[in-house]
């Protein structure tokens, strides 16, 4: 399948919402779960998502129930979950992650990480002061996941700290980590500055599959 | 059990010497990053100095340039303890701080046989020839790897690890 059929896949209001829910939750989903989670009638549910599987959007596994194996145990249940593909297109052809590859490999060479993080900050910032400017009632812990949410990181609570289920420069910083992650870093601690007024903190702090980013009370960060 | 290990050296050339201010910060997490190290999935041995804490004394090179060398299991397993770890990335994130940028490669990966034990030369042979050569099976990265030995590592009868 194309790119342009697989993300036109999505070009649906249900799918849409099935989507992001799978994508949203820290587990494996099944057909029950994504249908009572959207509201819709359980074969509607299954067949938008065999048409997002179909897609390359979302993948798929066969597990048994815990505690459950062997004959009378039933059929495995279908588990869809977000691909790790990822599905781009631009129409005129543009290529904006072949010069992020060139510029990261200079910025690498001549040790340009400070600056590269200094920028991020300064646009970090900019970034809260027009979050904060369009929403001055908003709460911080709001303001920052509702801004963090706009930028694709998918944040979600753990706890009392938010961590964020998307790098949105996931095969750069795969290839790049201590330069993209220091600017992701900056990024984001740009934006608590101003959205946050200084009450929330971000600090590495890789889990598997998630952005290397975390988000917490700064009275709660022990490493401060 | 695959008969082959991943072995790494990287090296940096201090932006100050090793006691000053500067390098507080890099110096102060050792101990921990060590231990961390030591305790992740696939950690097999590193480098250590007579001391026994760290390679940090080691000066094989030059009186600016410090080296690291250990041996893991796999090349996930490295991965995940060098940049997937919290406080090793937090370090790596600053790394400007403690060491100047080179032109040149500063990290090398290469598989050896189980049970063997590198040795600082044959590190900076695979070192000189990745920055000859650019990555092969013989000297590579995490950026350009390459896949493990399809033939059986020989037996050798250097001392277990």
């Amino acid at each position: 399948m194309t790119a342009i059929s697989s993300i036109a896949a999505l070009d649906d209001p249900l799918r849409l919402r099935l989507y992001d829910y799978v994508c949203g939750q820290d587990h494996e989903v099944s057909r029950d779960e994504a249908a009572a989670a959207t509201g819709m009638q359980r074969a509607m549910a299954a067949f938008h998502l065999d048409k997002l599987a179909a897609a390359g959007l979302l993948a798929v596994t066969f597990r048994r129930p815990a505690g459950r194996s062997g004959p009378g145990a039933g059929r495995p249940a279908k588990l869809y979950r977000r691909s790790d593909a990822e599905h781009q297109v631009s129409v005129p052809p543009r290529n904006y992650h072949a010069a992020a590859e060139i510029l990261a490999e200079v910025a690498e060479v001549t040790g340009a990480e400070p600056a590269v993080q200094r920028v991020a900050r300064r646009r970090g910032s900019q970034a809260g002061r027009a979050a904060r400017a369009a929403d001055p009632a908003a709460s911080a812990a709001d303001l920052v996941a509702a801004s963090l949410a706009a930028q694709g990181y998918q944040p979600y609570l753990d706890g009392t700290v938010i961590r964020l289920r998307n790098c949105p420069f996931h095969v750069l910083a795969d290839q790049h980590p201590p330069l993209i992650c220091g600017m992701n870093l900056a990024l984001i601690q740009g934006l608590l500055a101003e959205a946050a007024a200084g009450r929330l903190a971000a600090r590495l702090d890789p889990q598997p599959g998630d952005c290397c980013v975390v988000v917490l009370d700064k009275s709660k960060d022990a490493s401060a | 059990m695959s008969g082959w290990h991943l072995a790494q050296l990287n090296v940096g050339v201090l932006q100050a010497p090793l006691d000053s201010p500067q390098l507080a910060d890099f110096v102060a997490n050792l101990v921990q990053v060590n231990a961390i190290a030591d305790a992740a999935p696939g950690f097999v041995w590193r480098l250590r100095d007579e001391d026994g804490s760290d390679a940090t004394s080691l000066r094989p090179r030059g009186p600016d340039l410090l080296v690291n060398m250990s041996v893991w299991q796999t090349l996930e397993s490295l991965r995940a303890f060098v940049y997937r770890s919290g406080q090793h990335l937090e370090m790596l994130r600053r790394r400007r701080e403690f060491f100047r940028a080179l032109d040149e490669a500063h990290q090398v990966l290469w598989w050896i046989p189980a049970g063997h034990v590198p040795d600082l030369d044959e590190a900076f042979s695979r070192l000189g020839l990745l920055r000859l050569e650019g990555a092969g099976p013989a000297a590579f990265t995490f950026r350009d790897p390459y896949p493990q030995p399809v033939t059986a590592a020989a037996t050798t009868t250097v001392p277990e690890v």
